[in-house]
């Protein structure tokens, strides 16, 4: 009686059990991780266990919600974002040199967070009725749809969201069939263009600003400091790093951000080569999870929210990562359900909510 | 039915729901996500592959780079070594005293936290200059003193505001400390802080965490015995650089102690006896070479210059024409005027120009052959007949001129030098100068003319070019008095570990002794030595306890004219003959050899020789003033055992 009450409430709850286990695991090692990197503060982990507990109630409840109810959404949440965006624009609050908030007396938080789930329901929504592979004038409109907030968060200037929401909107266009052609011609575009902007348009401080983004360690007092740091956290921890709470870079305060945005290189300094390959398997399994539940979704919005919600998931890991072992430039993203803090933590979550979502009511139709 | 179900109902649109192949679709789809996923399998591998680069690659590197990042060597500097004379009298040790150092670094607005002290203690001008000066040669994240000596009120005061004071820090340390003060300063020297020109000299290994070196004195020669090696601290500090826990100690290794061979009793009565002149007084143990009083007048207190004197009081002792910083003892040049007669004769002696009983008749003058200038005997009236004896004990000019003349002066310049003329003895004391024994080939180098034979009479009576310092009229004095056997002068008298009980003596340097063709020759000069005193120009100085030999000088401050007459009621202090005596007692088993100079004196006979029977007495006799030695008793902390 029980056993078959319990399957049935469990059949009942839409979730995929192991994309859930997957989070819960990459969650639950954060944790453990936070409390060495930010100091054994046992309110930091806490804080940060709520949140992560806001952020499962949120992928829950999402879940529960069949697919079609995000695709009627769909537009109208893009048309809010950049509504709200564009208030931004106009009466943001300045914060570190950047208008990035929207302060609504209560509330206070950053538009262009919510773009980066709009960018990616809008384009399937988009694509969702338009024959695929797309024809080039649709091709013009989801390139539109991707380049308007791309613009408008980057101008703010959020490097770290517009790329995240551009390449929402791109990978949308190429999971949604971008022909090769296209894409070859845009790659030769780019190959061109650059170096006559590089030689011609932009100022020689422009040139440095740039150099320095993307070789960091040319600035060793400024953005290179963390970097070099945090290398020296990586490298110093060998094959099994340090042992947890051993970590001299991060607990001596070397490691600037050891608890945020650096906070892999705290852990590959405690745990070494093989912790940080067992967490890179553990981001590849949960991407390569929710890949497979986008391609069983029920249709191409699905599908391509899916694929596009994934990847943005995986740009959040692999450039956190990449940045924070030096082999990409400095961006401010933080390592998903990692990172202390973040509302991104809350956008991430919602996301693997409507993935689930789609997966689990992948035999009922968006239509 | 909830509205949003309704309007959740898609829209029909035939047009394109007939376009629209959902399972091509989906597979156009399918193998997109097998190119996506392959693309995110190569980008999480090439992530992999920097930490294997980073991890296993680069170890060592990073392994390195984080120690050095977080592991500091903490110098910690040895406590310097106390300084005794020879019967454990303290000389130097170091008190405890409290600074005030600020790290610029941590202080961020440096001003603010000037002001900030200046409202609690008294920060003179010069303590900032100072402090300025400091640090603007040190790195900012070194602590810079800014003030010594903080009274207990001052520390109460600081204290307890010192949260308020970033990078403010009151520091313990040990501070050099001479209890005689200015007894003895120009052989004990003292220390002072490191300058740069040191800094770039010094081994940063063992001076990093110590902050003062010896200057002059012993504090200088024997620096290293004092200062002893360095420990270190290996320590983790945070990214602010602040030590949070220590990982290895190496200590120091304290300096040694030093017995110097002086005997601060006599070092005193000397420094006494001079007293009212400038000049110097050396005596010395010829047996064995140990010096047993240097004393150069006037002294001062060292213990200003040990955290660094201020420039007025500088300026006063530098710029006094007494000259009180100078050590005569060692760098006081002077004519040796008469006190050069005795190794003259040992000379006339060995070359045979003269024999115990040759005969000069003195008349108070002396012409050089062929005519030419007359040399005045300082006996206007003249000796009469007088052979080495005589001369020696009436210290007769005329018989030396003659000497002088036919012993020539290579013959002059290279016996002297056996005994140290124109050299320096070799005393382990810093600073010492070889004065001048004039020869040919220095005046033809120097002051480009040819040697003549007035030359020659000058140089035999301890005039002209000639200059000596009183340790080299000491030392050629205990040699007469060994009869050749030849020991270096010699200031440390032994040495001791850190908390030993028993010290190690320093053996005596053995020099090779001077040997004449007939060892009488010896006994012929100390003979007219011994009559210098009994019966000679130093009767007075006479002793009834014991028999010394000795001579006097009067040595010219400048030259008189031809036909002037030296009156010292008319001349000037400045322009007063030097007195000088030299002496060594008892005859029997010399256990002293003394060398006086008092400046602008006057007469040997009448201003040196007593001040050297002063100083004899008070060593033979044991015979000293109780209120001059009133604070020279050995240290009751001594941990000396005699007998090692």
């Amino acid at each position: 009686m029980d056993r078959i009450s319990a399957r049935k409430l469990l059949g009942w709850i839409r979730l995929d059990p192991w994309l859930l286990l997957g989070l819960l695991a990459v969650s639950g090692i954060g944790l453990v991780v936070l409390y060495s990197a930010g100091q054994r503060n046992v309110d930091l982990v806490i804080g940060q266990a709520i949140r992560l507990g806001l952020g499962f109630t949120i992928l829950l409840t999402l879940a529960q919600i069949p697919p079609h109810y995000f695709r009627f959404w769909s537009p109208w949440i893009y048309l809010i974002g950049i509504l709200l965006l564009l208030a931004v624009m106009v009466a943001g609050d300045i914060s570190k040199g950047a208008r990035r908030w929207l302060d609504l007396g209560v509330l206070r938080f950053q538009p262009s967070e919510i773009m980066k789930l709009a960018v990616p329901m809008m384009m399937a929504w988009f694509f969702a009725n338009k024959p695929l592979p797309p024809r080039l004038s649709h091709l013009l409109v989801g390139a539109f749809i991707t380049v308007l907030p791309f613009v408008l968060i980057a101008q703010q200037p959020d490097l770290g969201t517009g790329l995240v929401v551009g390449f929402a909107g791109g990978i949308a266009l190429f999971l949604a069939g971008l022909s090769w052609i296209v894409m070859f011609i845009l790659a030769g575009l780019l190959v061109t263009v650059v170096p006559l902007f590089w030689t011609f348009i932009m100022h020689d401080y422009q040139r440095q600003r740039v150099l320095t983004f993307l070789d960091p360690e040319s600035d060793p007092l400024g953005t290179g400091y963390h970097i070099i740091q945090s290398k020296i956290a990586i490298g110093s921890g060998g094959i099994y790093g340090k042992g947890w709470l051993n970590g001299t870079q991060s607990h001596l305060d070397f490691l600037p951000e050891g608890s945020t945005d650096f906070i892999f290189a705290a852990f590959s300094e405690e745990f070494g080569l093989v912790g940080g390959c067992v967490l890179l398997a553990l981001y590849f399994f949960i991407i390569a999870r929710c890949l497979y539940m986008a391609t069983r979704g029920a249709d191409t919005y699905g599908r391509l929210l899916s694929g596009s919600l994934t990847l943005i998931f995986f740009l959040y890991a692999f450039v956190n990562s990449g940045m924070v072992s030096g082999l990409l430039p400095v961006v401010g993203l933080p390592l998903p359900l990692f990172s202390y803090g973040g509302t991104s933590l809350v956008t991430i979550m919602a996301g693997f909510g409507m993935l689930m979502s789609v997966y689990s009511h992948r035999r009922t139709p968006t239509r | 039915m909830k509205w949003w179900r309704s309007a959740a109902k898609p829209p029909i649109d035939k047009l394109l729901v007939r376009e629209k192949d959902n399972s091509a679709e989906s597979e156009l789809f399918f193998r997109r996500v097998l190119i996506t996923l392959s693309a995110v399998f190569l980008a999480l591998l090439a992530v992999s592959g920097r930490l294997v680069y980073l991890q296993v690659l680069n170890h060592d590197r990073f392994t390195l780079l984080s120690d050095s990042n977080r592991v500091r060597l903490l110098p910690l500097p040895p406590a310097r070594g106390f300084i005794y004379d020879r019967n454990g009298v303290l000389l130097a040790e170091n008190l405890t005293s409290y600074h005030l150092e600020v790290t610029p670094e941590q202080a961020k607005d440096l001003e603010a936290v000037l002001a900030a002290i200046r409202e609690r203690i008294t920060l003179s001008d010069a303590d900032i200059d100072r402090f300025r000066k400091l640090a603007r040669r040190t790195p900012p994240y070194n602590a810079t003193p800014l003030r010594f000596q903080l009274t207990d009120d001052e520390i109460a005061r600081l204290a307890i505001d010192l949260y308020r004071l970033p990078g403010v820090e009151i520091k313990a340390d040990l501070t050099r400390h001479y209890p005689l003060g200015e007894r003895g300063v120009h052989v004990v020297g003292y220390v002072g802080r490191i300058d740069e020109a040191e800094l770039r000299r010094l081994d940063p290994g063992q001076y990093s965490g110590s902050t003062h070196i010896g200057k002059t004195g012993v504090e200088r020669s024997y620096e290293e015995v004092l200062h002893g090696r360095a420990g270190y601290e290996q320590v983790e500090t945070n990214a602010e650089g602040r030590p949070v826990r220590v990982l290895s100690r190496t200590p120091p290794v304290s300096g040694k102690n030093i017995y110097l061979s002086l005997d601060m009793r006599l070092q005193v009565a000397a420094e006494e006896a001079l007293e009212g002149h400038n000049g110097a007084i050396v005596a010395m143990d010829p047996s064995n070479g140990e010096i047993l009083a240097l004393a150069s007048q006037p002294i001062y207190d060292p213990n200003p210059f040990v955290n660094g004197i201020d420039s007025a009081s500088f300026r006063k002792l530098n710029t006094s024409k007494n000259r009180p910083l100078l050590n005569r003892a060692l760098r006081g040049v002077y004519p040796p005027g008469s006190t050069i007669k005795p190794l003259m004769a040992l000379a006339g002696l060995e070359y045979g120009v003269v024999n115990r009983n040759t005969g000069v008749f003195c008349a108070g003058v002396y012409r050089l052959p062929g005519g030419g200038r007359k040399f005045h005997d300082w006996k206007r009236s003249g000796h009469g007949s007088v052979s080495m004896d005589r001369a020696l004990a009436q210290s007769c000019d005329v018989y030396f001129y003659d000497l002088a003349l036919n012993l020539g002066i290579d013959r002059t310049h290279e016996f002297l030098s056996r005994f140290s003329m124109g050299r320096p003895t070799g005393i382990d004391l810093y600073g010492e100068k070889g004065a001048l024994l004039p020869s040919r080939e220095w005046k033809r180098k120097f002051q480009k003319q040819d040697w003549y034979g007035g030359d020659s009479l000058s140089a035999g009576i301890g005039q002209g070019l000639f200059l000596a310092t009183p340790l080299q009229l000491a030392y050629s004095t205990a040699v007469i008095s060994q009869r050749g056997n030849n020991y270096a002068p010699r200031i440390l008298h032994a040495t001791q570990e850190t908390g030993a009980r028993g010290v190690v003596l320093t053996p005596p340097r053995v020099l090779p002794p001077i040997t004449l063709k007939n060892p009488r020759y010896w006994d012929a000069v100390i003979s007219g030595m011994i009559h210098v005193v009994e019966g000679g120009t130093a009767h007075k100085s006479r002793s009834p306890n014991y028999r010394m030999a000795g001579k006097t000088g009067t040595a010219q401050v400048f030259t008189l004219g031809q036909n002037q007459r030296y009156n010292a009621k008319r001349l000037a202090k400045h322009l007063l003959d030097h007195a000088l005596f030299i002496a060594f007692a008892p005859l029997e088993k010399p256990r002293i050899a003394v060398a006086v100079i008092a400046e602008n004196g006057g007469g040997g006979s009448a201003t040196a020789a007593p001040l050297a029977r002063k100083v004899m007495d008070a060593y033979l006799l044991d015979k000293y003033d109780p209120a001059m030695i009133a604070g020279i008793k050995p240290d009751p902390d001594t941990q000396r055992d005699g007998s090692n």
